[in-house]
């Protein structure tokens, strides 16, 4: 066995392991098995519409790993990554864009029909190479990579922290959106990026296409997952749980405190590009309410109700937040705003080690001691 | 060595310094912190400094470690670095470690994961990410648990440790960064008189083969560590030498018991 | 094209009498352009009505003659008779050839004379022709229209005509100016209409004329003038338009003049607009650097707190309606101040004791916890009130504009925003300076510890700083109501531009707060013209971003030891 796959063997207890492959497998055989094999009306058969749904909790996993990267470990509280996610699924948006071609409205070849309805004859350079699969991928994580390398270097080298960053992020995203909103900055304005037909050949419209994407996304959501993993691991993971206990104390022992938020700043984006690149070709379409800071901020939501600092955490939260907006939308919509809210402050107040949290301590028996002590003071 | 200077005079040292400071002045919105500070610590001398609060003592390591950039004045490190320059993490890399009077320990790491975030190694961000732990580094990390005493609980959170046991905590890790110069805060506010003997002779035992500047407030542990003591006075040095001139003088006397 | 048109309109009955009504209508329209011929009738001695009669001719180019002529006797009379004739309204009588205005009310006409504007009876529509225009003759009267307002009884109106013709110049409309400026009393309109006669005087063949017109000119500054005097600097085919030198260098010195001054005008109109912006985020903001400044909370609801005093303006806006007497109704914008102030400061109290008082210390996670409070009040509102916009009426002293010169006017509200913005101000800072209250906010500013050490609570401190700083974001909401939609996300739009302003300025300084609104405000004003709106938004973002970068405490920041962590 080589040293690589002894040191990712070593990530991870036996334990998680077993829970990774028992979930990995039901991910990528079980779920597309009850989609693809098993007949329409049975009742194991999974709708196409919960593959793509799954899909899409999916691709906000990876994200609210991301966001759990910086936040959790480093203490860095990004109000702005919406603006990574979004870069990443626009880039993915305008290969998919590009590839439409003659079937479009208007039938131009070479121009995207919002660009033949605002009259411009020709492609702007910034559209340029996004016709090849290669660099629109290539794209996904280096311009959102570019863009928190440059935003970062600022920030951190002024010693931007806390709320103040928080609060810099939030206006970055928000130019974002302003800016995508405009019909001039040739990203198709208010309605963004939408039509898409097919994606390397692959028609999306097609069932085996859905699933496809959701295998993809399953296994970016594991690579991800094990990078975040060995970075959290690694001794430079320890430097940043360091920063974020004590910033100062850090560079007084030599380290550049700057660097290392640069470094997993910068990660976090790029990971944040790729859940976007994932995500637009599942929900079909990518517009500038993606940067809107509400969205941002709900980003934070997902890894505080799961528990923050644990990577298993922001999966959950995400799958736990998302699941629960689907069901509130459809069942009781005008409940959603109270019950996101509600979570909010209460994740906040009673559970700031969110789910992960909660079950630590009761396995360990702090809670039911906790709760009892509390019982018996009331009492008493 | 022991030349007992009542007055600095900056332009006689012959000798190598470790530190030397020469007309630093630092003001925060018209409040002098430091005044025209002359002080030069030769090369494995060890210096308290007292002085009452508002001396400037805490200001001079805030300049001294690149925490605070002074108005005016020469800071140099081992006669030929300025450090007026250079920002708190190329000061430390040059070989300067420093203790706060708070203690600042990481608490949700390990006492472990403390000591070894401390030990020397490079500190760029690609070597602690592919860094791994190997024998001889293990054998140091826990010859300095030996030596703070926290051998026993190396596993423990650093915010689980008492006060004083954050205190030796914060001085291993300075250990651990084996810096030329290391400068501590009142390293035993807080200590029983116990955990204070103990830290004297621990500072006694570091003081063989480094330079140390400790700033107290404690005179009974300043006396104990029989070194040179310069008082600070409004931003300045008022008076320099060993323990029992100094406390006869009577300006400290005066800047001490009041008018 | 139009004699197809007109043929179209032609009926064989008609075709027989044409001949003869050509004939008169010739007869007539000589009348009119010979007025000192003897004539028959009474009625064809007024050149007016001969040129009203001239309207029903056979020849387009006859009725246009007889519409210039309408025009060029500056009757009032002639704007009904225009109106009537674009509207497609004038017919003539067959009984006597009379020209007549028809109004059609079912199968019959009322008929109106186009002399007296009296009514004349009836008629079927067997007994009346109507008498055809075209487009090129209704754009004509458009023209003509336009320059008969300069007799028109309306002030407003005959300005309006007057400038009107400054922009548009034509050389007929000479001879009307001048009789409109001998007969005009207000010294304003008289001005202008000066000026206009010197515009088309500046084509005068006289030298001297020429130059008086562009003396005239010179101090004006009005940026139509200024493209009149470019207009004669041109040059066609290698010759100057303007043939003198000495003429050309005195142009060339007026339109500097005009220049400077419009350049000021733009200034001052960007500066109040400016001030207004400014006005409108500092006060959204200045709450928010109260809380933010003594207690280190980051309230994100605190746009919420805007959007409830806007509602309780909305509220008892309602109520005046309702059972309030409507000569008081103007008077609920100034009930709603106090309404507002104690609703959302209650609110304040609320969020504070039953959520932040928790999280001391943990900015961050207070910045969620308020975040899921503004979600929920502005469901809250949403499921009370409705998602739509709520209509807050402006009360009477409130509503219009006032107009500056060159062009500058500015809406009564904005004005009223800026004059409310430095009252709040004013009342805040010498409430923070002089009351006991201000003096314990400012020592918890400085030092928690020693000042909850001095007996000072700190915890009723919080609780009333960010009452105090909810309740001003309530009356902000009052000002915004008057300005801008209420809706439940009327918050959510100030939420990130109060953030700005606050990091800007500095946190914990008044002044700070004063002057990084205001500087944002006007910086934006100024950027809008260059940039487009939202495009000078993200700008000013982008600004701001980088300023933190080189004073990442902002424009007044606090310094020393305290400040650091």
């Amino acid at each position: 066995m080589g040293p690589i796959s002894s040191r990712l063997l070593a990530l991870e207890s036996k334990r998680s392991w077993t829970a990774i492959v028992i979930l990995a497998v039901i991910a990528i055989v079980v779920v597309p098995f009850l989609n693809l094999a098993v007949p329409e009306g049975s009742l194991f058969h999974l709708s196409t519409f919960w593959v793509a749904t799954l899909g899409k909790y999916l691709a906000f996993a990876i994200l609210a790993l991301s966001l759990d990267l910086i936040w959790g470990y480093a203490g860095i509280l990004s109000l702005g990554h919406g603006a990574f996610f979004g870069l990443g699924g626009y880039a993915m948006g305008m290969y998919m864009m590009r590839q439409i071609g003659e079937r479009s409205v208007y039938g131009n070849p070479d121009l995207p029909d919002f660009m033949v309805f605002l009259n411009w004859d020709r492609l702007p350079w910034y559209w340029f190479g996004f016709d090849q699969f290669w660099f629109a991928a290539l794209m996904v994580i280096a311009v959102p990579g570019a863009l928190a390398f440059v935003f970062g270097w600022l920030a951190f080298r002024s010693r931007i922290t806390g709320v103040y960053f928080s609060i810099i992020s939030q206006a970055m995203v928000f130019a974002f959106m302003l800016a995508f909103f405009r019909n001039e900055m040739g990203f198709g304005g208010n309605n963004g990026l939408t039509d898409f037909k097919d994606i390397l050949g692959f028609e999306l419209s097609q069932d085996a296409t859905k699933v496809g994407l959701y295998i993809a996304t399953v296994v970016a959501l594991l690579i991800v997952y094990f990078i975040c993993r060995a970075v959290v691991t690694s001794k430079l993971g320890r430097l940043l749980i360091a920063v974020r206990d004590a910033e100062s104390r850090v560079r007084f022992l030599g380290y550049s405190v700057t660097n290392a938020k640069l470094f997993v700043f910068t990660l976090s984006a790029m990971i944040a590009g790729l859940a976007g690149a994932l995500y637009v070709p599942q929900v079909g379409i990518i517009n500038p309410g993606e940067f809107a800071p509400a969205k941002s901020i709900e980003m934070a939501i997902w890894v505080a109700v799961g528990g923050r600092g644990t990577l298993f955490g922001a999966i959950l939260g995400a799958f736990a937040v998302n699941g629960a907006r689907t069901y509130f939308t459809a069942a009781a919509p005008e409940i959603w705003l109270f019950f996101l809210g509600a979570l909010f402050i209460l994740v906040t107040l009673v559970m700031p080690h969110g789910i992960v949290g909660v079950y630590k301590s009761l396995r360990s028996g702090e809670l039911t001691a906790a709760i009892g002590r509390r019982l018996r003071r009331n009492n008493g | 060595m022991a030349d007992m200077l009542t007055q600095p005079e900056p332009k006689a040292a012959a000798e190598p310094s470790i530190l030397y400071l020469e007309g630093v002045s630092v003001s925060f919105d018209g409040f002098k912190a430091l005044n025209s500070l002359n002080l030069i610590i030769r090369r494995g001398e060890m210096r308290a400094i007292i002085g009452p609060n508002g001396a400037g003592k805490t200001t001079m390591m805030d300049v001294v470690t690149g925490k605070t950039r002074p108005d005016a004045g020469r800071v140099l490190f081992a006669d030929d670095v300025n450090l007026t320059h250079l920002d708190e993490t190329e000061i430390a890399n040059l070989g300067i470690g420093r203790k706060f009077q708070k203690p600042t320990v990481f608490e949700s790491l390990t006492v472990f994961e403390n000591i070894y975030l401390a030990q020397k190694t490079k500190r760029s961000i690609t070597e602690t990410l592919f860094a791994r732990i190997r024998g001889e580094q293990l054998t140091r990390i826990e010859a300095t648990l030996e030596t703070i005493r926290l051998s026993e609980r190396r596993a423990d959170l650093a915010g689980d440790l008492s006060h004083g046991q954050k205190q030796w905590l914060e001085i291993g890790m300075l250990l651990a960064q084996e810096p030329d110069l290391m400068l501590l805060d009142e390293p035993v506010a807080g200590m029983s008189d116990a955990e204070t003997e103990q830290t004297v002779a621990l500072l006694m035992e570091i003081a063989k083969d480094h330079s140390l500047v400790v700033v107290e407030h404690d005179m009974e542990f300043v006396r104990n560590l029989e070194c040179t003591v310069s008082v600070l006075h409004e931003g300045s040095v008022l008076a320099e030498g060993p323990m029992d001139a100094v406390q006869s003088d009577p300006r400290v006397i005066e800047v001490y018991l009041g008018r | 094209m139009t004699t197809s048109h007109a043929r179209g309109e032609v009926s064989p009955r008609r075709f027989s009498a044409f001949i003869g009504t050509a004939l008169l209508s010739l007869a007539l329209l000589a009348a009119a352009f010979l007025p000192a011929n003897a004539q028959t009738t009474a009625a064809d001695q007024d050149p007016f009505a001969l040129a009203v009669q001239g309207l029903d001719a056979r020849q387009f180019s006859d009725k246009a003659a007889a519409i210039d002529a309408l025009g060029a006797l500056g009757d009032e009379r002639a704007i009904l008779v225009l109106q009537a004739f674009a509207d497609g309204r004038m017919y003539r009588r067959n009984a006597d050839n009379l020209v007549v205005i028809g109004d059609r009310v079912g199968d019959i006409f009322n008929l109106t004379s186009p002399l007296t504007a009296e009514s004349i009876g009836t008629a079927a529509s067997g007994d009346i022709k109507k008498i055809v225009a075209n487009n090129k003759l209704r754009g004509q009267i458009r023209g003509v229209l336009g320059q008969l307002a300069l007799f028109s009884p309306n002030a407003d109106n005959r300005l309006d005509a007057a400038r009107n013709v400054i922009a548009s110049p034509t050389e007929e409309a000479l001879g009307l100016l001048k009789r409109a400026r001998d007969r005009e009393t207000v010294s304003k309109i008289r001005d202008t209409l000066e000026s206009g006669i010197a515009v088309l005087e500046l084509a005068s063949d006289d030298r001297a004329v020429r130059l008086a017109a562009v003396a005239t000119l010179a101090d004006r500054s009005d940026p139509d003038i200024k493209s009149a005097l470019d207009q004669r600097l041109l040059e066609i085919n290698g010759e100057f338009i303007e043939p003198d030198p000495e003429v050309r260098a005195a142009l060339v010195a007026a339109i500097e003049d005009i220049n400077d001054r419009l350049a000021l005008f733009g200034l001052a109109e960007n500066l109040i607009f400016g001030l207004s912006l400014g006005s409108v985020l500092l006060l959204a903001a200045i709450g928010l650097a109260i809380t933010f400044g003594v207690m280190g909370v980051i309230n994100m609801a605190h746009g919420e707190m805007i959007m409830l005093g806007a509602y309780t303006t909305f509220i008892v806006q309602e109520i005046f309606r309702s059972s309030v007497s409507p000569e008081f109704f103007g008077m609920y914008v100034l009930v709603s101040i106090p309404a507002a102030f104690f609703v959302a400061a209650a609110f304040g109290v609320l969020i504070e004791r039953g959520c932040i008082r928790f999280l001391y210390g943990r900015p961050l996670e207070t910045l969620l916890a308020t975040w899921g409070v503004s979600l929920i009040l502005q469901q809250l509102v949403r499921t009370l009130f409705g998602a739509n916009n709520r209509e807050v009426a402006n009360p009477d002293w409130i509503s219009g504009a006032v107009a500056f010169g060159g062009g500058v006017s500015v809406t009564v509200n904005r004005i009223y925003i800026i004059i409310f913005c430095i009252m709040v101000v004013a009342a805040l800072a010498a409430f923070i300076r002089y009351s006991r209250f201000g003096l314990q906010m400012r020592a918890v500013t400085q030092n928690r510890g020693m000042a909850s050490a001095m007996g000072i609570r700190t915890g009723q401190i919080d609780a009333l700083t960010f009452a105090l700083g909810s309740g001003i974001a309530g009356v902000a909401g009052v000002a915004l109501s008057q300005i801008s939609n209420v809706s439940p996300n009327l918050g959510q739009n100030f939420i990130v531009d109060s953030f700005m302003v606050v990091v800007f300025g500095g946190v914990g300084s008044l002044w700070g707060t004063i002057v990084g609104a205001f500087s944002l405000g006007i910086v934006n004003k100024f950027l809008e013209p260059v940039s487009g709106a939202i495009l000078g938004k993200v700008v000013v973002l982008v600004i701001i971003i980088l300023f933190i970068q080189k004073r990442p405490r902002g424009l007044f920041a606090l310094k020393g030891r305290a400040a650091e962590d």
